[in-house]
């Protein structure tokens, strides 16, 4: 009981503080969306997609990028959460979080949940604006997708809560975001199906096809077209469980995380 | 004993931050834990609160042995740390209320125990008030008043008194002296020698080690205690 009190206060609060800074709620909506509206525009003269599955018709490139935004704001805001989590604990917010009597394992899991609940909340925005513009998908789709939205949530949220453990201050999470989350994004199919990347490149189709993102961003797409892909949900469980087990060693006290001030 | 420590010791790289330091506080005491900056107090409460722990050593809060039995222990431990942890976006209530659930409490008997914080700490009118508005004294009492919510049996608190004028110094150091009077034991880390009174219990903490141990009037020698401490502390650098 005290564990789920706890959990619904961390959700809580996640959520107080997201209503706080709506700024940052309409730049994690506008990113995607001026990909969708204005880079898609611009490069479905430039690409030809063939028929892939799931698709079972020819789609424009709006279509198909749709999924890769929907992982892209699960990787912002997972990136997002492990910066609020390096600013909670230069803070000191972070120590109220570790000090209160419950396993950390299960504090940390809390955190996971709370943030991707959030992420899950944005990507049904997106979907809505971009429905307005006539991007939709069957309306049974924005169901199935809810659970591939919650896996690939996770495994990113978990991603950024292993890495705010190893990221020592702020300053350094500029890095971060050129070493984390553009590679992860471009080299993955959230832009371009792989069978094009692997025309240009074998190699760079083989980093994109390990990369667990585009495992993500499949999962997603197969899911909004109501469809299951085995093998990108088992990649995308398996790389949630590796960073899961990376934050809970990342933040074990016998490590001493918090020894090292900021 | 309340808050025992036996033998602790914690090392960063080849900087021995604690050097086998051991102490007990007795239920209801008001203890001073004196040292000049960079004495290890900090580190003392990191292996205190269990943010991070040491094969080196024992501590004891409330009889739970805060390695073998962590959760029953922190249970028992209220904290106030030395930076600011309130959500400055945040009511003092909502920063009240996320800190009783993360203790189990809810609905009615956190609200309860959130009213009667507040009263004791006469911040019971800026309840709805976002935490950033209050002045530094004021985040501290909501601080303090969180720290009790759950009803620790140890309350610690790492230089509190950090950035507060002399006033809110005065007010926050006199009342949590008074909590003493219901049973609380207090650890209350200072560099500042007139936060102590003669009858609290002392030590004096220095590159890590214990200096002192005792009541405070005791290690003064009739003398002024900031005399004393800047003797032992200078004769040992």
């Amino acid at each position: 009981m005290t564990w789920l009190t706890a959990l619904a206060a961390i959700v809580a609060r996640e959520a107080l503080r997201f209503v706080h800074q709506r700024e940052r709620f309409v730049a994690a909506l506008v990113r995607p969306l001026v990909w969708l509206l204005v880079f898609a525009a611009g490069f479905r003269a430039a690409l030809g997609l063939s028929i892939i599955p799931p698709y079972q018709t020819y789609i424009t490139y709006e279509t198909y990028i749709v999924p890769g935004l929907c992982g892209m704001i699960l990787l912002f805001n997972g990136m997002q959460s492990s910066l609020s989590l390096v600013y909670d604990r230069e803070m000191g917010s972070m120590r109220l979080l570790l000090t209160a009597p419950l396993p950390r394992w299960w504090l940390l899991l809390s955190k996971l949940l709370a943030s991707t609940a959030i992420s899950i909340l944005q990507v049904y925005a997106f979907l809505a604006i971009a429905a307005l513009f006539d991007i939709t998908v069957a309306p049974l789709g924005y169901l199935t997708v809810l659970p591939a939205l919650i896996v690939a949530g996770l495994m990113l949220g978990a991603l950024g809560l292993a890495l705010s453990s190893f990221i020592k201050q702020l300053e350094n999470f500029a890095g971060v975001m050129n070493f984390v989350i553009f590679p992860m994004f471009f080299l993955s199919s959230a832009l371009y199906p792989l069978w094009k990347m692997a025309e240009s490149s074998e190699l760079l189709h083989d980093i994109c096809a390990v990369n667990p993102f585009t495992h993500a961003v499949e999962l997603i797409r197969f899911a909004l077209y109501t469809q299951l892909a085995p093998w990108s949900l088992l990649w995308t469980l398996l790389a949630a469980a590796l960073f899961s087990a990376l934050a809970i060693w990342g933040y074990d006290p016998q490590r001493g995380l918090t020894r090292k001030r900021a | 004993m309340s808050l025992a420590v036996a033998n602790l010791s914690y090392t960063y790289g080849p900087k021995r931050a604690l050097d086998d330091v051991s102490f007990s506080i007795a239920p209801g005491r008001f203890c001073a834990l004196l040292g000049p900056n960079g004495a290890g107090k900090s580190t003392l409460f990191g292996l205190l609160t269990r943010l991070f722990t040491t094969p080196d050593g024992r501590v004891e809060i409330a009889g739970q042995d805060l390695s073998r039995h962590p959760l029953q222990a922190l249970a028992a431990l209220g904290i106030v740390f030395q930076q600011q942890t309130l959500d400055l976006d945040l009511t003092v209530r909502q920063n009240l209320s996320y800190f009783a659930a993360l203790h189990g409490l809810s609905g009615k008997t956190a609200a309860t125990r959130i009213d009667a914080a507040l009263d004791r700490l006469r911040m019971r009118e800026r309840a709805r008030e976002k935490t950033r508005t209050l002045n530094g004294g004021h985040r501290r009492r909501t601080e303090i008043a969180r720290a009790l919510l759950h009803a620790p049996k140890v309350l610690l608190l790492d230089e509190p008194t950090v950035g507060l004028d002399a006033a809110s110094r005065r007010a926050i150091t006199d009342h949590v002296h008074d909590l003493t009077a219901e049973g609380l034991t207090v650890l209350w880390a200072t560099h500042l020698t007139d936060e102590v009174r003669p009858d609290d219990h002392l030590l004096i903490l220095h590159q890590g080690r214990i200096l002192r141990d005792g009541p405070a009037a005791e290690i003064a020698q009739g003398s002024d205690l900031s005399d004393t401490f800047l003797r032992l502390t200078k004769a040992s650098a």
